[in-house]
C-alpha cells in the first residue's frame, strides 16, 4: 500500500517536470516551424532528451528535500546550538569559497574575460599572460563569494534589514562603475549572476533558513533569506577592484 | 550506447563538481560538530539523487535543448533573416527590425527560467517558510516575467549598443524605490531571486543570444557588448517578485479583510 502511493507520487513528480520542461517545447517549436518556418530536427534526439530532462529533475527534486535541505538546516541548527561564531563564520566562508572556485560557468567566463584583457591590451596577449589573469579573476570572484556568505551570515546573526546594506552594495558597484576599465564593466557585472549554482543555492538557502528559523527574535522569511543576494553583488564589485588593479 | 558513455561522463564531472561542497559539508559536520547527521543514510541517499538527477538533467539539454536553442539564436540574429521581406534591403537595419529576437528573447527567458532547478529549490524553500502565502509557482513565474523582461530588454540594449551602466543603475534605483513599498517580508528573497535565475539553463541560452546578436549587428562587439544578459536577467527578477508581493498582498486585503488585524 505504501509502497504504491510512493510510486504514485514518483509518477506525479515525474509529470510535474514534463509540465516545468513544456513551455520550452512550446516555445523552441514555435519559433522554428512558424517563425523559422523549418523542421524540426532530430526529432529522437529531442524526445530522448526531454526524457532525461524530466527524470533528472524529477530525481533532483527528490534529492534536494531529502539531502541538500536537511544537512544545511541540520548544520544551521548545529553551528546555533554550539554558539561558536568563529566556526559558523569558517563554515559561511569556506562553502561560499569552496563552491564558487570550482564552478564551470565561472571558469568559462574568466576565460572570456582574460581574452577581453588581452585584446584590449590590458595584459600581455600571451597564453601565461591569460591563464594567470583567469585564476586571478576566479580567485577573486570566490573571495567575493566566501565574504558575501559571511557578510550574510552575520546580518542574520544580528537581524539587520537587508536592504539598507545591499543599498550601501550598489552604491558600491555604481561608484566602481565609474572608475573601473570599460572593458571589464560587462564581465563584472555578469559574474554577479553566474556564482551561484545549482547546488550551492540550495545549501545557502537552507542555511540561511535554519540560522534564522534557530536564533530567538529572527524572522525565517524577513532574515532567512538573502545570502544569495550577497553573493550576487559583491562580486561585481570584487572583480571590478580587479580589473583595476591589474 | 553513446547516450550512456555521454551520461557516464557527466556523472563523472558532476561529482567533480560536488566533491568540493561535499568535502567542506562533512569536513565541519565531523571535525567541528562533531555529531551525527540526523538519518544520514537519507541525506546521502539525497546526495546520490541529487547527483544523479543534475546529470541526467544535463545530458538532456545537451541533446534536446541546446543545439536547436543555440541554432536558433543565430538564425533569428541572422542579417539575412532580419532583412527578410524587405523591399530595400540597402538601408541601414533600424532596431525595430529585430522584433523577432526581442520575442524570442523574451520567450525563451521565460520559458528556460520555469525549469530551473536553483529557483524551484528556492520556491519550496519560500512556500513552506511563508506557510504558503508565497507560492512556488507565483514565485516561479513572477521571476520567469521578470527574466523574459530584462532579456529581452539586453537585447535591444545590444542592437541599440547603449551602454549597460546606465540601464543598470536606473534599475537599481527602481529597485531601492520599490523596497520602501513593498512587504517587507519579501525583500529579501527577491533581492535572492535576481541570483538564483541563471544557472544551468539559461546561461547557456542567453549567451548564444548574446553573442549571436553581439556578432551580426553592425558596430557590436562580442567581447564588449557580447556580455551584460546574465546582469540584466538578475535584476529584472528583483522588481516583478516585489511587484507580485504588493499584488497578493493587496489582493487579499481585498479578499479577506478580516484577517488584516490579526497579522502582529
Amino acid at each position: 500500500m505504501a509502497g504504491g502511493r510512493r510510486k504514485f507520487a514518483l509518477l506525479f513528480a515525474l509529470f510535474g517536470s514534463f509540465r516545468d520542461l513544456a513551455p520550452i517545447i512550446l516555445v523552441v517549436a514555435f519559433f522554428q516551424l512558424l517563425v523559422l518556418q523549418q523542421p524540426i530536427p532530430n526529432m529522437t534526439d529531442i524526445i530522448i532528451g526531454a526524457l532525461l530532462v524530466a527524470v533528472g529533475l524529477t530525481l533532483f527534486i527528490q534529492g534536494l528535500e531529502q539531502g541538500l535541505f536537511p544537512i544545511g538546516e541540520s548544520m544551521a541548527y548545529a553551528f546555533a546550538r554550539k554558539g561558536s561564531l568563529f566556526w559558523l563564520l569558517a563554515f559561511a566562508f569556506a562553502l561560499g569559497f569552496g563552491t564558487t572556485v570550482a564552478e564551470p560557468a565561472l571558469i568559462a567566463v574568466a576565460k572570456e574575460a582574460a581574452a577581453v584583457a588581452a585584446g584590449g591590451g590590458v595584459i600581455e596577449n600571451t597564453d601565461e599572460a591569460k591563464s594567470d589573469y583567469a585564476y586571478g579573476l576566479r580567485l577573486t570572484v570566490a573571495l567575493s563569494v566566501g565574504v558575501a556568505i559571511v557578510l550574510g551570515v552575520w546580518r542574520i546573526l544580528k537581524g539587520w534589514p537587508i536592504h539598507y546594506m545591499i543599498v550601501v552594495g550598489y552604491i558600491g558597484v555604481v561608484i566602481m562603475t565609474a572608475f573601473a576599465p570599460k572593458e571589464i564593466i560587462g564581465i563584472a557585472y555578469d559574474s554577479g549572476g553566474v556564482t551561484t549554482s545549482t547546488i550551492t543555492v540550495p545549501l545557502v538557502t537552507a542555511l540561511g533558513v535554519g540560522l534564522a528559523s534557530s536564533i530567538k527574535g529572527r524572522n525565517p522569511m524577513i532574515d532567512g533569506f538573502g545570502l544569495i543576494a550577497f553573493a550576487s553583488l559583491l562580486p561585481m564589485i570584487f572583480v571590478m577592484g580587479y580589473g583595476m588593479l591589474f | 550506447m553513446e547516450l550512456i558513455l555521454q551520461i557516464l561522463s557527466t556523472l563523472l564531472a558532476t561529482i567533480g563538481d560536488v566533491l568540493p561542497i561535499a568535502a567542506i559539508i562533512f569536513g565541519f559536520q565531523f571535525l567541528v560538530i562533531r555529531k551525527p547527521v540526523p538519518q544520514l543514510k537519507r541525506v546521502l541517499v539525497g546526495f546520490v539523487y541529487v547527483l544523479l538527477g543534475l546529470a541526467l538533467f544535463l545530458v538532456g539539454l545537451e541533446k534536446a535543448l541546446f543545439p536547436l536553442g543555440k541554432l536558433m539564436a543565430q538564425q533569428l540574429t541572422d542579417p539575412e533573416f532580419i532583412s527578410r521581406g524587405m523591399d530595400v534591403v540597402t538601408t541601414a537595419l533600424s532596431w525595430q527590425d529585430y522584433k523577432w529576437v526581442y520575442i524570442f528573447a523574451f520567450a525563451i527567458g521565460f520559458s528556460t527560467t520555469i525549469a530551473e532547478p536553483s529557483l524551484i529549490a528556492v520556491a519550496i524553500k519560500a512556500q513552506e517558510v511563508s506557510g504558503g502565502t508565497i507560492s512556488v509557482w507565483g514565485l516561479r513565474i513572477a521571476v520567469g516575467l521578470g527574466v523574459a523582461i530584462g532579456i529581452a530588454l539586453g537585447t535591444f540594449r545590444i542592437v541599440t549598443g547603449t551602454p549597460l551602466h546606465f540601464y543598470i543603475i536606473s534599475g537599481y534605483i527602481v529597485v531601492v524605490i520599490q523596497t520602501f513599498y513593498a512587504p517587507r517580508m519579501i525583500i529579501a528573497l527577491a533581492y535572492d531571486s535576481g541570483g538564483v535565475t541563471t544557472s544551468t539553463v539559461t546561461v547557456p541560452l542567453v549567451a548564444a543570444l548574446g553573442l549571436g546578436l553581439a556578432n551580426t549587428v553592425p558596430g557590436r562587439s562580442p567581447l564588449l557588448d557580447g556580455f551584460g544578459l546574465i546582469a540584466f536577467a538578475s535584476l529584472f527578477p528583483m522588481m516583478t517578485v516585489m511587484g507580485y508581493a504588493q499584488f497578493s498582498d493587496w489582493r487579499s486585503k481585498q479578499n479577506r479583510k478580516r484577517y488584516t488585524e490579526g497579522g502582529k
